[in-house]
């Protein structure tokens, strides 16, 4: 019953394309990680070097969180598999409650 | 149901995380948990720009006084690293090799404690050149809180996973501890995911003033 | 193995719900403190409605007032409502879907005693130096000045009962996503089902900002840091946000499953199926969505500026839309259905005119500037008392009466159910009625006292005879539970004749394993279905095998014992005492230590065999 997952008659050739499978996804994830990195390297530079404005670094080095952000999810932390669905609307919903706050409070606690 | 019972490679299923009901609940169960902490922690950002150099007078440091490229920049690096490193684990439970997936968490473990050996020099550091402590100001208040509670999730990650590691140090995986395996790893991306907000919204954007 | 509930002695009964981890005996669990913490509470209202009988009355001090109003509304709001709407989702959620459990058995047993300890924490500050005294909504620049430890008890306390909230949440969301019976799809769930999936979800997001908000207290007031402090770069709207980020979906949290018990009385006793199903399922939704959007409704005043407070006041008036549409539902239910007029019929039909009323004030205090009037007036306390009590009361008082004979197993006595309905009713609108007029007439909420000669004595002694009459009725409704109790006149599957859901469809009380078999669902109301069909019982699902349990434990009493005795050590470190240490130290050593054990120890649970179920025919756990 448990293993009720392979799917094949011949168990072996399912461990076959599995592993395969998996070194592949594992192929994917290395380099999502690269890119991350990457991402963080340039965040790092936009600060870093002198004569951007601050204009130009904060949008930007949101924008690269967020891009980096969504490989964490959805490589990282597996949500491009399906079965997800339920998953991603509590995330994004306590995301969009997690902004509101966000917003309310750089725009009207007074001071 | 079986949980301990012992798999070959090829009964061992695809997703052993979620193979079973119990399984199935605690991985749900923990993601939600996970939207949860979400709104947790963008309650202590939202209080932490609400409150971002607000000091008593003029001679309190600023965010763009304290904070410093390097040392922010190795501690990322330790925490990507660590997340990546924890990816292999998992890929190597999918595959049903516990040793390999026990040498990965192992690394995992020693770039977390890297990780906090840094934050914690960091904090001694501002308080002792800077004096900028918990209860010098309503910024120092926000800052130590927001970036201290990720610590403390980094710290309660370490010690997840070390106790995972000694429970099932000698029997090897199974149904019933490969979820545990997955969950604490799912923590663990986590706590990377809001440092990135940190490094981004705390320091550099600090630092740009 | 099997802990088939014998003749027990009482040692072994209280043994039994310490270390139980089923949800039938945890609803029982949080119905009792619940109604323990709910008499306090009422308690503490009859206080302020006899200080409140004649002007410049000195029944009370104006110190003491202050604690019996914050302890009224906090006990009421997080240590009554609350738990008793965990009851009845405990009791009936798992039976509504057709599982055998929730999905966390053992996190569902350490919510309750999270709650509880923490509940206790916080009533035990009347022994210890005074309660908290700075309103239930604990505003910074009020709470940071509050000499004492009362504060310092409501910060901890609420902290503790939150987690055990949180944890609750997280439990039903995942049960109900995944431990639907076959066949019982999202659109065939009852509407209780559906509330209890939309208030954990409420939970779920709404809890953390609490969270925070009591975390920035308690290292203000204990550890010196200045959030709230202005002196020191601080600001004090931080808390009201917080605060209410919670507060508002928390009214939700409170009155969603009130109306999913409504939807299910109104549906059973008009013997027709709930009129317009699925605008219920969406209206539910929409509330709890608009729910997250509305909250600076309550700070209108506070100088937001007049953008925001246009863009919430619209906000705030949106959510009528699908109040009302639930509304038009519940009535054109009864509509040409053979209504019967028992106990909670009564209620729920009451229910209708009390919360429109409660609700059509709540679209005047929505108006920004008509706000300005009516804030802090006893306008405001006259509309939130006919939203929760008239809301969140009565469908609790419903709710109770309705599934007593599902979690007891006999019924509470008709008669003695009518003289507290009538009672109550007519106290309540006494009590609060009047409290809008004083409220207009400038009486303003949360002062001790009033003069004499300004118009408001009438009122005032009216609400408290009202009050009088409504503690009447709850003293009558404690003489009906123990009198049922005493008589203990066992009742069928389904007493009420006219049971629609699944929950009616197995013996009252379920056996502890709920169904031998699970059922299979055909379609929304799934025991009415087979009903309908001649059929007195479901179709099982699956052939009778054997059935997996969880172990019963006692680790989640002593995880939340250790945090109580934490909290204590915590509450007078800020006095340099130098036991307190120690106190920490040994309470989390209790938690961490549990918390280890529990991790470290495989919990595999029990399995029922077959045989054993096989013997079992006149439990009636069949499907």
């Amino acid at each position: 019953m448990a293993n009720e997952q392979s799917n094949s008659a011949n168990p072996n050739v399912d461990l076959k394309y599995r592993r395969k499978k998996n070194a592949e996804e594992m192929k994917h994830q290395v380099i999502t990680f690269v890119l991350m990195i990457f991402f963080t390297l340039l965040s790092f530079a936009a600060v870093g070097i002198e004569g951007f404005s601050h204009w130009f670094i904060k949008p930007v080095i949101l924008l690269l969180a967020v891009i980096q952000v969504i490989f964490q999810l959805y490589y990282f932390m597996h949500m491009k598999h399906k079965g997800h669905g339920t998953i991603a609307l509590f995330l994004f919903s306590g995301l969009a409650v997690g902004l509101i706050t966000v917003l309310v409070f750089t725009t009207i606690v007074w001071l | 149901m079986q949980t301990d019972e012992k798999f070959t490679d090829a009964t061992w299923p695809a997703a052993p995380e979620k193979a079973t009901l119990e399984g199935k609940n605690k991985y749900l169960g923990f993601w939600l948990f996970l939207g949860g902490e979400t709104v947790l922690f963008a309650s202590l950002f939202a209080t932490y720009l609400a409150l971002k150099d607000k000091v008593p007078n003029g001679e309190a440091a600023l965010a763009k006084d304290l904070f410093e490229l390097p040392l922010t920049f190795v501690a990322t690096m330790l925490l990507l690293t660590s997340s990546l490193t924890s990816v292999y684990a998992v890929y190597h439970m999918k595959n049903n090799h516990f040793k390999q997936m026990q040498a990965w968490f192992v690394i995992t473990i020693a770039l977390g404690f890297g990780f906090l050996g840094l934050e914690i020099y960091e904090f001694n550091h501002y308080v002792h050149e800077y004096h900028h402590t918990f209860t010098s100001s309503a910024f120092g208040s926000a800052f130590y809180t927001l970036v201290g509670f990720h610590g403390g999730h980094v710290a309660f990650g370490l010690m997840w996973f070390i106790s995972l590691m000694v429970r099932n140090a000698r029997r090897g995986l199974n149904l019933y501890n490969a979820p545990k395996f997955y969950i604490a790893s799912l923590y663990w991306h986590f706590i990377d995911v809001v440092w990135v907000f940190i490094f981004t919204v705390v320091y550099l954007m600090g630092m740009v003033g | 193995m099997s802990t088939y509930a014998n003749k027990k002695g009482f040692g072994a009964t209280i043994w039994d719900y310490l270390t139980t981890v089923d949800h039938k005996k945890i609803a029982i669990l949080y119905l009792i403190s619940g109604g323990l913490f709910f008499v306090i509470g009422g308690l503490e209202a009859m206080f302020i409605r006899i200080q409140l009988a004649i002007p410049n009355n000195d029944f009370v001090s104006a110190g003491f007032y202050n604690e019996i109003l914050t302890m009224h509304g906090t006990t009421m709001i997080f240590l009554a409502a609350m738990p008793l709407v965990f009851a009845v989702m405990n009791a009936v959620v798992p039976l509504q879907i057709g599982a055998r459990d929730v999905a966390f058995p053992f996190l569902n047993s350490l919510g309750f005693w999270l709650f509880f300890f923490g509940g206790v924490f916080l009533n035990l500050s009347w022994f210890l130096g005074g309660a908290p005294d700075a309103g239930w909504t604990s505003y910074a620049s009020l709470s940071l000045h509050s000499a004492g430890h009362g504060i310092d008890f409501y910060v901890l306390g609420l902290q503790l009962s939150g987690f055990g909230t949180l944890m609750a949440g997280i439990n039903f969301l995942v049960t109900i996503i995944n431990m639907r019976t076959p066949g019982m799809t999202y659109m065939r769930m009852p509407l209780f089902t559906w509330s209890t999936f939309v208030v954990s979800a409420l939970i779920l997001f709404a809890f953390p900002p609490l969270t925070v908000g009591l975390v920035l207290m308690m290292f203000d007031r204990m550890f010196g840091a200045n959030f709230f402090d202005v002196a020191a770069g601080g600001n004090t709207i931080i808390w009201e946000h917080l605060f209410w980020i919670f507060g508002h979906p928390e009214v939700y949290i409170l009155i969603l499953p009130a109306f999913g018990i409504f939807s299910e009385i109104f549906a059973t006793f008009s013997r027709k199926r709930l009129f317009g199903y699925s605008s219920m399922v969406f209206a539910t939704v929409l509330i709890g969505f608009l729910g997250f959007m509305v909250w600076a409704h309550h700070m209108f005043t506070t100088g937001l500026g007049p953008i925001a407070n246009a863009i919430f006041a619209v906000a705030t008036m949106a959510i009528a839309v699908p109040t009302g549409i639930k509304i038009f539902n519940w009535i054109f239910t009864m509509w040409g259905g053979s209504v019967k007029f028992t106990v909670p019929m009564l209620y729920a039909v009451a229910f209708i005119p009390t919360f429109t009323m409660g609700g059509v004030t709540g679209i005047m205090l929505a108006s920004a500037p008509a706000d300005y009037q009516y804030h802090d007036s006893y306008f405001v306390v006259a509309h939130f008392h006919y939203v929760i009590v008239g809301g969140v009361v009565l469908g609790l008082l419903a709710g109770i009466n309705f599934y007593w004979p599902k979690m007891f197993g006999t019924m509470l006595s008709e008669k003695l159910g009518q003289i507290t309905f009538w009672t109550f009713l007519i106290g309540f609108h006494l009590t609060f009625f009047i409290q809008h007029f004083l409220g207009l007439m400038g009486m303003p909420r949360r002062v001790f006292t009033f003069l004499d000669n300004q118009g408001f004595n009438a009122g005032n002694m009216i609400s408290t005879v009202g009050a009088f009459l409504m503690a009447f009725g709850v003293l009558v409704m404690v003489i009906n539970i123990i009198i049922t109790s005493v008589k203990n006149e066992k009742v069928g599957n389904d007493p009420w004749g006219d049971g629609r859901t699944l929950e009616w469809a197995i013996a009252s009380p379920p056996p502890f394993y709920n169904f031998k078999q699970l059922p299979l669902v055909r379609g929304l109301d799934p025991y009415w279905v087979e009903k309908m069909e001649g059929k007195k019982e479901m179709t099982p699902a699956e052939p009778l095998g054997d059935i997996h349990m969880p172990n019963s434990s006692i680790l989640p009493v002593t995880i939340a014992l250790g945090l109580f005795v934490a909290a204590f050590g915590a509450l007078y470190h800020m006095d340099d005492k130098s036991w307190t240490l120690p106190i920490i130290i040994v309470g989390l050593l209790i938690t961490f230590g549990s918390m280890l054990i529990r991790s470290v120890k495989d919990d595999h649970g029990f399995h029922i065999h077959k045989e054993e179920l096989m013997d079992d025919k006149d439990k009636g756990g069949k499907a």
